[in-house]
């Protein structure tokens, strides 16, 4: 099986380690992974803040770059709701082939989660990690894939960690792209909540399987120095007794 | 949508959320309040095995109605007329206030009783009447409340929901004698007292008064009958005792037959109050001997928003305000922010439809949202608005600033090449990136440490270690 990697500008830019993670556990599992070179950003943040004309063309580069590969594997519940939910919307805009690209294109996309218990079957990827940790499930996760309790059936899995529920998980974190400076006073005011409840857990280690959402919670975290560390789904997961 | 002027001028969402969310009273109240309906809701809702087969039957049947409206309207007013009611037309707010001043006039009368209606709010009908020597007398607890505060509803199911009980005896206390009977002497905030008092207030005004103005939830097609559901027998007293009944109603509310309400029954009362089956249901069928009935049909916008491919969704709304409970940005702004009778993620995506987006405020509502999608989840009719509202994103004006910035991050992200080089940059110059942003990313730092900007991007690891190989 040809899978791709598509890391997400988010985390190609800012959190490469995330990338190197979801590389190390895939082909630990087994898979053949490939980065194709020529990908950007999915579109989200134009087509989210009214720029449907540039999203629609970062959404025909996006199909170009991934369409002769068998599955595309991205670490983000919310890039992958982006091709998933909206990219079929975007493209009926356009020509009935590119249309058509899309359709082909959708259900080979998968949020990592996705990938591991849907496609590849596992739950327990063979990680270690002893630490007392909290899920995040993030919105597009949950109510756009309908991820449900894959990343935490994943987590529960995972040799020496303590998995504490989150009160309020369900709650937005008040980030949402461009949401977050455009309306800054509630965006801070959601985040200081889902903050306060993420240390009421106790938690060492807040986890999501969106960086995004996480750059938004941890970046109110270290503000407040609450001494929680933010980590990503994949970087979990890719943690063993040897690599520790 | 043209009315309700009095919101005309308001600045936009983030200024007004920003000092709403301030108010820790308001936020208190309204975090209380929302959570409670949420969760009764969401326990009622879970009761029953064909709530997605209800839900899929109420969209199927709103959007046929829609896609039908025409024919359903003509056999509305024909089964009205037959049945001895008079029916108007009315294109907008001013139209419609004109023809229910005119109706009121002809009666003779100088007051009406009013039953909890939002498209009169919508069109400022009480502002309408008084401006013509008309007194409009809100009869729904929570309308009291607000018309005796000279407030603004802030929730379309409680428009106090900005009230706590120790505001609403302050507000009965000082204001129930200017409007009629005054409150008793010592009156508590006990919940049951409070009721008292109101129940003493309004009665006289039931009794005394030959007029009543009403919305409707729902108009039946096939017999010209109209449906109002309540919970405090208020709208029983107006739909019955007057003489004289005029219902303004939005011209979306249609449904073809008795048979379709069965489906409406069941949805809207789980979704809004959170019960199994409405208090109070009451339909009326043209007048009967010694009474006058007068349907006004009103559009005020809704013509133009049903030909809106994506955005014509949100006539499916039935006011049921399980999006409004559900909304986190609804729970920290309140629902005086949106500036609109219509508050919350359906006001979000209904406003600015109805009113255009010309207005500074207008065009911050679709932007009233981090496209959670709690709001798609809990809607009775299956509105995408998280789809309407990214809709209403790209026919929004947007600022020069981000206009740039988006054409600039859309010319980096066209060619690879450039990204790299991008990030190159910014690997190279992470050590000089300032812990404060400026401009309008300042509003990112206020709150937030931005993450650390690594020395090498994702791409660039994996080009020069081949994939980790070396």
């Amino acid at each position: 099986m040809r899978v791709a990697l598509f890391i997400t500008c988010v985390n190609d830019t800012l959190f490469p380690g995330t990338g190197q993670a979801v590389v190390t556990l895939l082909r630990r599992l087994g898979c053949d992974v490939e980065f194709p070179r020529a990908q950007t950003c999915c579109g989200q943040m134009h087509v989210n803040t009214g720029y449907p004309e540039e999203g629609t063309r970062l959404a025909r580069h996006f199909v170009d770059v991934f369409a002769g590969y068998d599955a595309v594997v991205a670490p983000s519940g919310s890039c992958a709701a982006m091709v998933r939910e909206q990219y079929p919307r975007l493209a009926r805009a356009t020509t009935p082939s590119f249309a058509g690209e899309v359709a082909e294109m959708v259900p080979k996309v998968h949020d990592l989660s996705e990938f591991l218990v849907d496609v590849l079957g596992v739950t327990d990827v063979g990680a270690y990690f002893p630490h007392r940790v909290t899920y995040h499930p993030t919105c597009h996760s949950l109510r756009g894939l309908h991820l449900g309790d894959r990343p935490t059936r994943l987590l529960e899995q995972v040799r020496g960690l303590e998995l504490v529920p989150l009160p309020g998980a369900e709650e937005c974190c008040g980030f949402g792209g461009t949401f977050a400076v455009k309306n800054p006073a509630i965006s801070a005011a959601m985040c200081g909540d889902k903050v306060r409840n993420v240390t009421s857990t106790g938690a060492e280690v807040l986890c999501a399987a969106d960086n995004s959402c996480l750059m938004h919670i941890g970046g109110t975290l270290t503000r407040q120095r609450a001494g929680v560390r933010i980590m990503h789904l994949a970087e979990i997961l890719a943690t063993t007794e040897a690599t520790r | 949508m043209s009315g309700g002027n009095t919101f005309l001028g308001m600045p936009a969402f983030p200024r007004n959320a920003a000092a709403a969310v301030q108010d820790s009273q308001l936020r208190f109240n309204l975090r209380k309040a929302t959570h409670t309906i949420r969760g009764k809701r969401a326990s009622v809702v879970a009761e029953l095995p064909d709530w997605a087969e209800l839900r899929a039957a109420g969209k199927e049947i709103k959007d046929h109605t829609l896609r039908n409206l025409e024919r359903y309207l003509l056999q509305m007013e024909e089964a009205v007329t037959a049945a001895g009611g008079h029916v108007h037309w009315a294109a907008d707010a001013e139209e419609a206030n004109r023809i229910v001043a005119d109706l009121v006039k002809a009666t003779g009368e100088t007051s009406v009783v009013k039953v909890k209606s939002m498209a009169t709010q919508e069109i400022g009908l009480n502002e309408a009447l008084q401006a013509e020597g008309i007194t409009a007398y809100e009869t729904d607890l929570a309308e009291l409340i607000v018309q005796l505060g000279d407030d603004w509803p802030s929730h379309i199911l409680v428009p106090a929901i900005h009230r706590n009980r120790s505001e609403i005896r302050e507000i009965f206390h000082d204001k129930m004698a200017d409007w009629g009977r005054a409150a008793p002497e010592g009156l508590t905030d006990e919940p049951r007292a409070l009721a008292d008092a109101a129940r003493l207030h309004l009665r006289e005004r039931f009794l005394s008064t030959k007029v009543a103005v009403s919305g409707a939830n729902f108009m039946i097609a096939e017999t010209g009958t109209l449906v109002v559901l309540e919970s405090e027998g208020n709208g029983r007293m107006c739909l019955t005792l007057p003489e004289t009944l005029i219902s303004v109603v939005g011209i979306e509310k249609l449904l073809p037959s008795w048979r379709d309400l069965e489906v409406f029954l069941q949805l809207l009362p789980r979704s809004s109050t959170g019960e199994r089956m409405n208090p109070y249901t009451s339909t009326w069928t043209g007048a009967v001997e010694g009474q006058e009935f007068h349907l006004v049909l009103l559009d005020n916008g809704r013509t133009q928003v049903l030909a809106d491919e994506v955005g014509r969704q949100a006539l499916r709304c039935i006011r049921c305000s399980a999006c409004l409970n559900v909304c986190p940005v609804y729970e920290r702004a309140g629902g005086h922010a949106y500036g609109s009778v219509y508050p919350g993620p359906i006001g979000a995506i209904l406003t600015p439809q109805l009113r255009g987006m010309g207005s500074a405020l207008d065009a911050s509502l679709p932007y009233a949202s981090t496209l959670c999608g709690a709001c798609f989840e809990a809607c009775p009719v299956a509105i995408d608005i998280p789809e309407v509202l990214v809709h209403l994103r790209g026919k929004a004006r947007h600022p020069r600033t981000e206009r740039l910035g988006m054409r600039a991050a859309g010319w980096v992200f066209n060619r690879p090449a450039r990204l790299a080089r991008a990030q190159r940059l910014g690997g190279r110059f992470r050590r000089f990136v300032p812990g404060r942003l400026p401009g309008p990313l300042s509003a990112w730092t206020d709150t937030r440490d931005i993450p650390d900007i690594p020395a090498e991007s994702f791409r660039d690891w994996w080009n020069r270690t081949d994939g980790g190989a070396r």
